[in-house]
């Protein structure tokens, strides 16, 4: 069962405290958007054996979103930063690229 | 008008700690931005207490403020004092973006007392006990539902849940606290 | 015989007689005894039967890797199958009874199997039951399940509660022997947080029975130091009686408590399951010794050579008069010094490795005892009890060269380190060649969330096996210096010997009773069996053969296994590997599993203010979420349905009153509110003169119909977000994902109010009458006109009162704060009642909302209905750009016409079509199944018009009104015929006046 420290609130709350919300970083496609753009947006999802980005909420908590960066293999967290980051920040990448050196970085 | 009622009117359960429905308690949840000197100014002179930091509670002669979230805070009252204090904080707040709300009778306040009060909360709430010191509040579930809990006094919880949940709290707690049920080390 | 001894016993306490009965017998022990020991002292050495041939069973081993002897203990409300007799303590009144034999232990027809069991190898279900397919449900399975299984299933609600508990410590160590007690002082001074657990009620592990000298005092008085001093230290938690069973991601680890399983009736917690979050996890779980593989030592009288000392030691229990040794290793020689010591006669220790030459062998060789090298069993004899063993050389085919009588055979195949807690999250182990055994790789420890190994074996369980070793590792781990390490004297070991199979050269006729997985009944031929069949991953033998399944979990039968499957498949054992450990180490309790959450409390129950009113006017409860809201309130002696039929007769008729207290109210408020509610509702909000109401419907992106509800501008800047009830908190977590995760530049804040106000529709044609006669708001036609809403005080209590209705009739949802909603609903009571007031339950809300044809969500919507489906066409706003949910109902197969499409659905004869039937259509589906047209999703008896109504999904549906639907329930076919789904008031007159 994970731990993740809540960025908003300082807490590291267990899985039981959290609540998944999939995929982090996805751009929203609306009317307009061709169905490729969409089909993408809603239904194609990364599964990576190693480096992933989540959305998590603090449900059971201080009730905000945050995003992590975390091993899906070995569960190791590389850190947990803001929602309101359209890609991972930089200290993110630093952080994992310390850990995970033949990572090949967020796309 | 009626009499208002608490959700469980005061029920109390007595085992190795000492459980109870704290009876009416004014609640403000305050949203807003926490930066804002307005905001500490209407925050003050609603409770009389400073801004509280992350996860901090002030507590200040019978009311308090409690950090809930980067953007909210819950202030506590005297019950009859609730809807002119959330109506004041409105006002006062009439110039940016805040929404003050009272919530009085959204929840349910107990106290659990004693000197194993936190053998009581150990049962229910994955939470460190141990380093959870006076002045700070501290989101969680209890069992199933949402609560916050802070140190009231040294030998003193108190925890707030939603209001249609207290039977089941008080239940938890009360079963948690049965003489016997110790968690002292054998 | 097994008996008793006259002096000794470490854990017993002689003035302490206790009773129990084993299969009705009455039997007496001492506090301190386990049931083992105390069924042993009363010479029961046979406890019960196996598996699968139910051959007769004794007790094998001394602790929690005991496969044989489990019994069923307690009786009605507090009785147990597969109690481990091994580790539980001896109790006053135990009542225990022996498993999987009938009638009785001793005459068990069961046993017949034993004669069949060349016809009963490995993989003999899976073979005998394939085919014909049909036989086994018909023929085959109720006879196997007759024989499946052990123990019995209790009949009773468990009388026992249990409880959990969170904790958290810097360091855990898992293991209170010698080892674990040296690495926890260690740890604990560096002023971290230690927690100690033990599964045992004893501190000290196998050290004391083992005559081991630390730091120059007996192990006894070093252990008793070492405990005091821990438990001094404020930085340090000590607990008996509790087993770690898993550890599992970022140092997670659940361990049971046995608060009371000694102390039955006690008002106490009978078990407590801890959930522990640690830094670092010590395993200082010790050695299991295994078993050597030669014929018959499954009989009872054959045990663990450890186990045979502990009996001695500690129990003063003697498991037979002569007791012949065989090993592979000098270990077991302390066992040959220990029976010796006590009086009792070992004729032989049986030697496999061709020389003997180390100190404990010299030991035995002073004391007169015969020692012969080489040699091993080839055929142990006796039924129920041994009564000899038949010596042959170990290099030999199974020649036997004497045959000595005994009643009892120590075994020692070597140990085996307990890698369990280090394997569960991942840690990867090693193959000790020299030791015969698997221990932790340091290079692959598992690891948590830093990505640092987070679990240390320490002691024995990292392969320490010698004391002096074991003790300076424990002390390493937790972090001491190599120079305090406590220093431990015992007699020197020389090297074991591998040995799989006794003697290396048997014969089939001899490895078809040589048992590896005495739980299950697995042999060392069923494993060859299964290499030559093909099984060569050692997951696959497995589960051929179930060898080390169940609670076994690989603590007895791993390694020989494993062995024996290598060497049948021509390979090295770390090329076999090690099948995976798997938490439970040892079972747990459902009763901890579900801890307080039974009864009453088995889920979070909501109530309104006024749920006890309902339960006093005897209310027939549904659950909405985790709501409890009143069915119906039956009368006198009415039906559930004569109920609903008058509370929607009486409703349409005078006046209805309905706790809505559950809707949910989500005031969302800011500068962008009406942007953000533009967003997330079809249609526009932000259009919404203030006072006013508006229905709107909530979609996902997905375009799917997740919500619905009434919105209402309370203010320039604030909106009230009615939603369903039970969808508050769903509802709410949406909206504040969209504004923190996409839109977290608006200024919008929202707070969920929904249990702050009871809410209480007033309904029906005197609807206006009861609110006036409260008195203190104008709620007149021209003052709150439909849609509309207003607030201030009424009967004295503030109050916002919506003009809304889900019925048809004239109705007001009004909102008081929670504290006075039981006031205002006996308010409401008190001044209806010459106005024909009733209060009417969901039931009859559901009727009156089908009447007008009105759509619920969950009844119309499964996650797969768009709003369009629903023709809510006129709550989609054509004119937005942009709304949650728009941009997937442009998609194909979203605007394909061919989609089921709300209608109303009338029976020719009237009556109620059953709920969720189907309508056929001609030809068959992509699946080959029958194709469909259509579905109902609401139906229920109009009390209004006398007959049933429904609505459903149909293929087109609003183009083919008029048409006759065939629905089938049962194989019954059920004509009905497509219709407009407003059933009542087409017009709206009645809500509007």
């Amino acid at each position: 069962m994970l731990t993740l420290t809540c960025p908003c609130c300082g807490v590291a709350a267990e899985e039981t405290e959290l609540a998944p919300g999939g995929e982090a970083h996805l751009k929203r496609f609306g009317p307009g958007a061709s169905d490729e753009d969409f089909e993408g947006y809603l239904f194609a999802r990364k599964n990576p054996k190693g480096v992933h980005f989540e959305r998590w909420r603090h449900a059971m908590g201080c009730g905000k979103w945050f995003l992590a960066a975390r091993c899906t293999a070995t569960l190791e967290v590389f850190g947990t930063y803001k929602a309101q980051s359209p890609e991972p920040p930089p200290e993110i990448i630093a952080a994992i690229k310390a850990r995970r050196p033949d990572w090949k970085g967020y796309s | 008008m009626s009499e208002p009622i608490s959700a469980l009117a005061g029920k109390n359960a007595e085992g190795f700690a000492r459980v109870s429905e704290a009876g009416l308690q004014g609640m403000i949840t305050l949203r807003g931005n926490l930066a804002s000197a307005a905001l500490a100014a209407a925050v003050k002179a609603a409770t009389g207490c400073a801004l509280p930091g992350n996860r901090g509670i002030h507590t200040k002669a019978g009311k308090a403020a409690a950090w809930m979230s980067p953007d909210e805070l819950l202030l506590l009252v005297p019950y009859g004092e609730a809807e002119a204090t959330a109506a004041a904080l409105e006002a006062a707040l009439a110039g940016e973006h805040a929404l003050a709300a009272n919530v009085s009778d959204a929840r349910a306040l107990f106290r659990v007392s004693g000197a194993k009060a936190d053998q009581v909360a150990m049962k229910l709430c994955p939470v460190d006990f141990a380093r959870l010191p006076q002045g700070e509040i501290r989101r969680t579930r209890a069992a199933q539902v949402a609560a916050a809990l802070w140190r009231s006094a040294p030998d003193e919880i108190s925890l707030v849940c939603f209001r249609s949940v207290a039977g089941y709290v008080f239940d938890l707690l009360a079963i948690s606290a049965r003489t016997g049920s110790e968690l002292a080390p054998a | 015989m097994s008996t008793r001894l006259a002096t000794g016993g470490r854990l017993i306490d002689r003035s302490k007689p206790l009773s129990f009965t084993f299969d009705g017998r009455s039997l007496g022990g001492f506090a301190g005894d386990t049931l083992a020991a105390a069924l042993l002292a009363n010479d029961q050495m046979l406890i019960g039967r196996s598996f699968k041939y139910h051959r007769p069973r004794g007790i094998l081993a001394s602790g929690v890797e005991e496969p044989n002897a489990l019994v069923g203990l307690g009786q009605g409300p507090r009785f147990e199958p597969d109690q481990r007799t091994t580790t539980t303590e001896l109790f006053a009144g135990a009542a225990t009874v022996s498993q999987n034999a009938w009638p009785n232990l001793d005459l068990d027809i069961g046993a017949l199997n034993n004669l069949a069991y060349r016809f009963l190898p490995a993989g003999f279900y899976y073979k005998t039951f394939m085919f014909p397919r049909f036989a086994w449900k018909h023929l085959f399975e109720p006879v196997v399940r007759l024989s499946a299984g052990i123990g019995r299933v209790p009949k009773d609600r468990d009388a026992d509660r249990y409880e959990q508990a969170y904790d958290f410590t810097d360091v855990l160590v898992v293991g209170g022997g010698v080892a674990g007690l040296a690495a926890a002082l260690a740890a604990a001074k560096g002023g971290q947080r230690v927690l100690v657990l033990e599964q045992t009620a004893h501190w000290g592990g196998r050290a004391p029975v083992d005559g081991i000298a630390i730091n120059g005092m007996p192990a006894d008085a070093w252990v008793a130091e070492t405990v005091a001093s821990l438990a001094a230290l404020p930085n340090v938690t000590l607990r008996r009686r509790t087993m770690a069973a898993g550890v599992y991601d970022h140092g997670y680890v659940v361990a049971q408590e046995a608060v009371a399983d000694h102390l039955p009736g006690a008002d106490l917690p009978r078990h407590r399951l801890w959930r522990i979050r640690a830094g670092r996890i010590i395993a200082a779980t010790g050695a299991i010794e295994r078993p050597l593989a030669f014929a018959g030592n499954d009989i009872p009288g054959v045990m663990l050579a450890s186990a045979a000392r502990d009996y001695v030691v500690n129990w003063a229990v003697s498991p037979g008069d002569r007791t012949v040794i065989v090993t592979n290793n000098d270990d077991a020689y302390r066992t040959a010094l220990a029976l010796h010591d006590a009086g009792l006669v070992v004729p032989a220790i049986l030697d496999a490795r061709a020389k003997a030459a180390g100190e404990l062998p010299a030991l035995a060789r002073a004391r007169g005892i015969r020692v012969l090298e080489g040699r091993g069993i080839a055929r142990v004899k006796g039924g129920k009890r041994v009564k000899a063993v038949e010596v042959c050389a170990q290099a030999g085919e199974g020649a036997v060269l004497e045959t000595i009588a005994c009643d009892c055979v120590a075994m020692s195949g070597g140990f085996s380190p307990v890698v369990h807690l280090y394997s569960q999250p991942g840690g990867k182990l090693v193959w000790d060649a020299a030791n015969g055994m698997f221990t932790p790789d340091p290079a692959r420890a598992p690891t948590g969330a830093d990505g640092k190994p987070f679990v240390t074996c320490a002691g024995a369980a990292s392969g320490a096996l010698q004391a002096a070793d074991a003790l300076a590792d424990a002390h390493a781990a937790g972090g001491g210096e190599a120079a305090q390490a406590p220093r431990a004297e015992a007699a020197a070991e020389a090297p074991m010997q591998p040995v799989w199979m006794m003697p290396q050269g048997a014969p089939a006729k001899l490895r078809f009773k040589m048992w590896l997985d005495f739980q299950n009944d697995v042999k060392v031929s069923d494993v060859q069996l299964a290499a030559r069949e093909g099984y060569e991953s050692v997951e696959h033998t497995k589960r051929y053969t179930t060898l080390g399944m169940a609670s076994d979990q690989g603590k007895m039968s791993n390694i020989n296994g494993l062995a024996i499957l290598s060497d049948a498949l021509g390979q090295p054992i770390p090329a076999t590997g090690t099948t995976t450990f798997r938490p439970p180490y040892a079972p747990i309790s459902f009763g901890a599993i579900a801890a307080e959450a039974r009864g009453e409390i088995f889920q979070p129950l909501r109530r309104t203010p006024m749920h006890d009113w309902h339960a006093a006017a005897g209310a027939h409860w549904e659950p909405v979420g985790l709501w409890r809201r009143p069915y119906c309130y039956p009368r006198g002696g009415e039906s559930h349905s004569q109920a609903v039929n008058r509370e929607v007769t009486n409703t349409r008729q005078n006046l209805g009153l309905l706790d809505a207290s559950t809707l949910g109210k989500i005031l969302v408020k800011g500068p962008d509110a009406g942007r953000f509610l533009d967003m997330l509702y079809t249609g526009v909000m932000s259009s919404l003169p203030v006072g006013k109401c508006r229905y709107g419907l909530m979609c996902s992106e997905n375009g799917f119909l997740i919500d619905d509800g009434v919105v209402v501008r309370l203010a320039d800047d604030a909106w009230l977000c009615h939603t369903t009830s039970g969808g508050a908190d769903r509802i709410h977590a949406h909206m504040e994902d969209w504004l923190q995760c996409e839109w977290w530049d608006w200024q919008v804040y929202t707070a969920n109010l929904t249990e702050q106000f009871a809410q209480v529709a007033v309904v029906g044609p005197n609807a206006r009458k009861l609110l006036e006669r409260l008195g203190g708001i104008d709620v007149s036609k021209e003052a709150l006109p439909f849609m509309a809403f207003t607030e201030g005080t009424l009967a004295g209590i503030p109050a916002r009162i919506f003009r809304i209705s889900f019925s048809g009739e004239l109705s007001y949802e009004v909102a008081i704060p929670a504290s006075h909603g039981l006031a205002f609903w006996k308010a409401c009571l008190a001044a209806g009642a010459d106005l024909g007031l009733m209060p009417y339950g969901t039931e009859a809300l559901h009727v009156m909302r089908a009447e007008k044809g009105f759509i619920m969500i969950g009844d119309e919507t499964d996650g797969t209905v768009i709003p369009q489906d629903l023709g809510l066409g006129w709550a989609i706003s054509k004119k937005m750009p942009d709304y949650l949910g728009k941009r997937a109902q442009e998609r194909s197969h979203m605007t394909n016409p061919e989609r089921w499409k709300l209608v109303g659905l009338e029976t020719l004869d009237g009556s109620v079509l059953p709920d969720g039937v189907l309508a056929p259509a001609p030809g068959a589906n992509p699946n080959g199944q029958r194709a469909t047209q259509g579905r109902v999703t609401s139906t229920y008896f109009s009390p209004t018009l006398g007959c049933g109504i429904a609505m459903g999904l149909v293929r087109r549906g609003p183009e083919r009104i008029g048409e006759v639907l065939e629905f089938v329930a049962a194989g019954k076919s059920i004509p009905a015929r497509i219709c407009d789904q407003v059933f009542y008031d087409k017009s709206g007159e009645k809500q509007n006046v």
